[in-house]
């Protein structure tokens, strides 16, 4: 891919992302992936608080994981006070 | 001003460290990042030394901030922080701009603050500059391969202290103490913290009390490493609490001259059942888990808490 050199960024400027940085999904290199119980869920936000990738969010419909980012680190998983979340491994889903 | 931060449920919604960076899966630093900027808000600019919170968040042109942010050398984080401030007041006070005086903020490792940074954070710190510089610790040069840092803990292993026949014990060396550099010898310092990402109320409203503060403040931030530590990515946050339990990393705050204890376990673990979870102490003896108990309740001492696990 060439560019004009009138159209190269000043001194490496470029545009911030809003809400996510889709130069970068990394969604991919999940091996497990966050289920939810919702029966269990008590809303405390405390897995919302402890994703190191911004992957979980307090809908009006309840916590959601943004699959197209999360590691599946676990961590969530591991905080969760009530075991409301498991970690089901990637190959067990057709999508 | 911003306003304390009283319970998960008033912190704010608002990303400003979006997903989207190749920071290992679990690492405390991004996870603390995102802490710091959702409690800074948006009227802020990051500086990045380098280090993996420059170079594991920019990717191929692309970043995760949706506020401005821009790269220093390692070694100068407080010297570029210092120059966008003095720009900042100059054009506010020469009203070629009604943009309100921004929050200044300076992530750096512990190489990039302790170590190959310290001369331009100290100078800031002597000029007076009105930023928040913070330090995140997870203990090595990890962005180039975990390699010994001044902050790297006795007995850890490290691709630049490797355990061996002739050094059994990996790293020699005692630890530097930043925040106690940092805190003592700055007349112009306004305010002073340590903070753990496993206690993320007390670090965002930590954040906040260094913005407020008119002129130089110090955060300095554990962040457990999964990749320099060699633990599982979903034990982050249990390590940062349990650093702070065993008396490994204390939290406290320096605001007037007063040094304030801000959280204080209930009972003090034994500091091995905070290494005995990580690859990079796996191959200490005996006498040197002692020197490491030693060391803890010598931190502990300093700070006021009680030590009551005896180190032989
Ligand atoms: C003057 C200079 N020396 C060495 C390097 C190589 N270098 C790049 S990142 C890095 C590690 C930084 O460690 P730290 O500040 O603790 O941040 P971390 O990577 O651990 O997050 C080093 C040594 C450099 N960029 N500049
Ligand atoms: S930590 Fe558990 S209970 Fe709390 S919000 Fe998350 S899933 Fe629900
Ligand atoms: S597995 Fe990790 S990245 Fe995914 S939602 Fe949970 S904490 Fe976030
Ligand atoms: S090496 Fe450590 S600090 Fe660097 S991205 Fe990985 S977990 Fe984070
Ligand atoms: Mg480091």
């Amino acid at each position: 891919m060439s560019i004009s050199p009138n159209e190269v960024p000043f001194a490496g400027t470029v545009p911030s992302p809003k809400t996510e940085n889709e130069g970068m999904i990394t969604g991919s290199w999940r091996t497990r992936r966050p289920i939810l119980d919702t029966d269990k869920c008590t809303e405390c936000l405390i897995c919302w608080i402890s994703c190191p990738d911004s992957s979980i969010k307090s809908t009006t419909a309840g916590m959601e994981f943004n699959l197209k980012y999360c590691k599946g680190c676990g961590i969530c998983n591991e905080v969760c006070p009530v075991g409301a979340i498991s970690l089901v491994p990637e190959l067990d889903f057709e999508d | 001003m911003l306003e304390e931060i009283k319970s998960l449920r008033k912190a704010p919604e608002e990303e400003y460290y979006v997903p989207g960076h190749r920071t290992c899966a679990g690492c405390g630093p991004a996870l603390q990042y995102r802490l710091v900027a959702k409690a800074a808000g948006p009227n802020t600019i990051f500086l990045g030394p380098t280090g993996c919170m420059y170079v594991a968040n920019t990717s191929y042109g692309c970043g995760p901030w949706a506020v401005p942010w821009i790269h220093t050398q390692i070694t100068n984080g407080g010297a570029v922080a210092s120059g966008i401030e003095a720009a900042y007041k100059a054009i506010i006070r020469k009203k070629k701009t009604d943009a309100e005086f921004p929050n200044i903020i300076v992530m750096a490792g512990d190489g990039g603050s302790s170590d190959i940074g310290l001369q331009a954070l100290s100078a800031a710190f002597y000029r007076g500059h009105n930023i928040l510089f913070i330090a995140y610790d997870n203990e090595s040069y990890a962005n180039t391969g975990i390699q010994t840092s001044p902050t790297t803990p006795y007995g850890a292993w490290t691709t630049f202290s490797p355990a061996g026949p002739v050094i059994p014990e990996g790293k020699k060396l005692m630890p530097k103490d930043l925040p106690k550099m940092m805190a003592h010898g700055h007349p112009e310092l306004k305010y002073l913290a340590t903070a753990s990402l496993s206690y993320p109320l007390d670090l965002m409203n930590k954040v906040r009390k260094g913005l407020n503060a008119e002129g130089p403040a110090f955060l300095y931030i554990h962040a457990p490493c999964p990749k320099g530590w060699s633990f599982p990515a979903d034990k982050t946050i249990e390590m940062g609490k349990l650093a702070v339990e065993t008396g490994m990393f204390q939290l406290y705050e320096l605001h007037e001259g007063q040094y304030k204890l801000t959280y204080q376990p209930k009972e003090i673990k034994p500091v091995e059942e905070y290494i005995k979870l990580q690859g990079r102490f796996s191959h200490l003896q005996p006498e040197h888990i002692q020197k490491l108990q030693q060391f803890a309740n010598g931190r502990l001492k300093e700070v006021g808490i009680e030590v009551s696990v005896p180190a032989q």
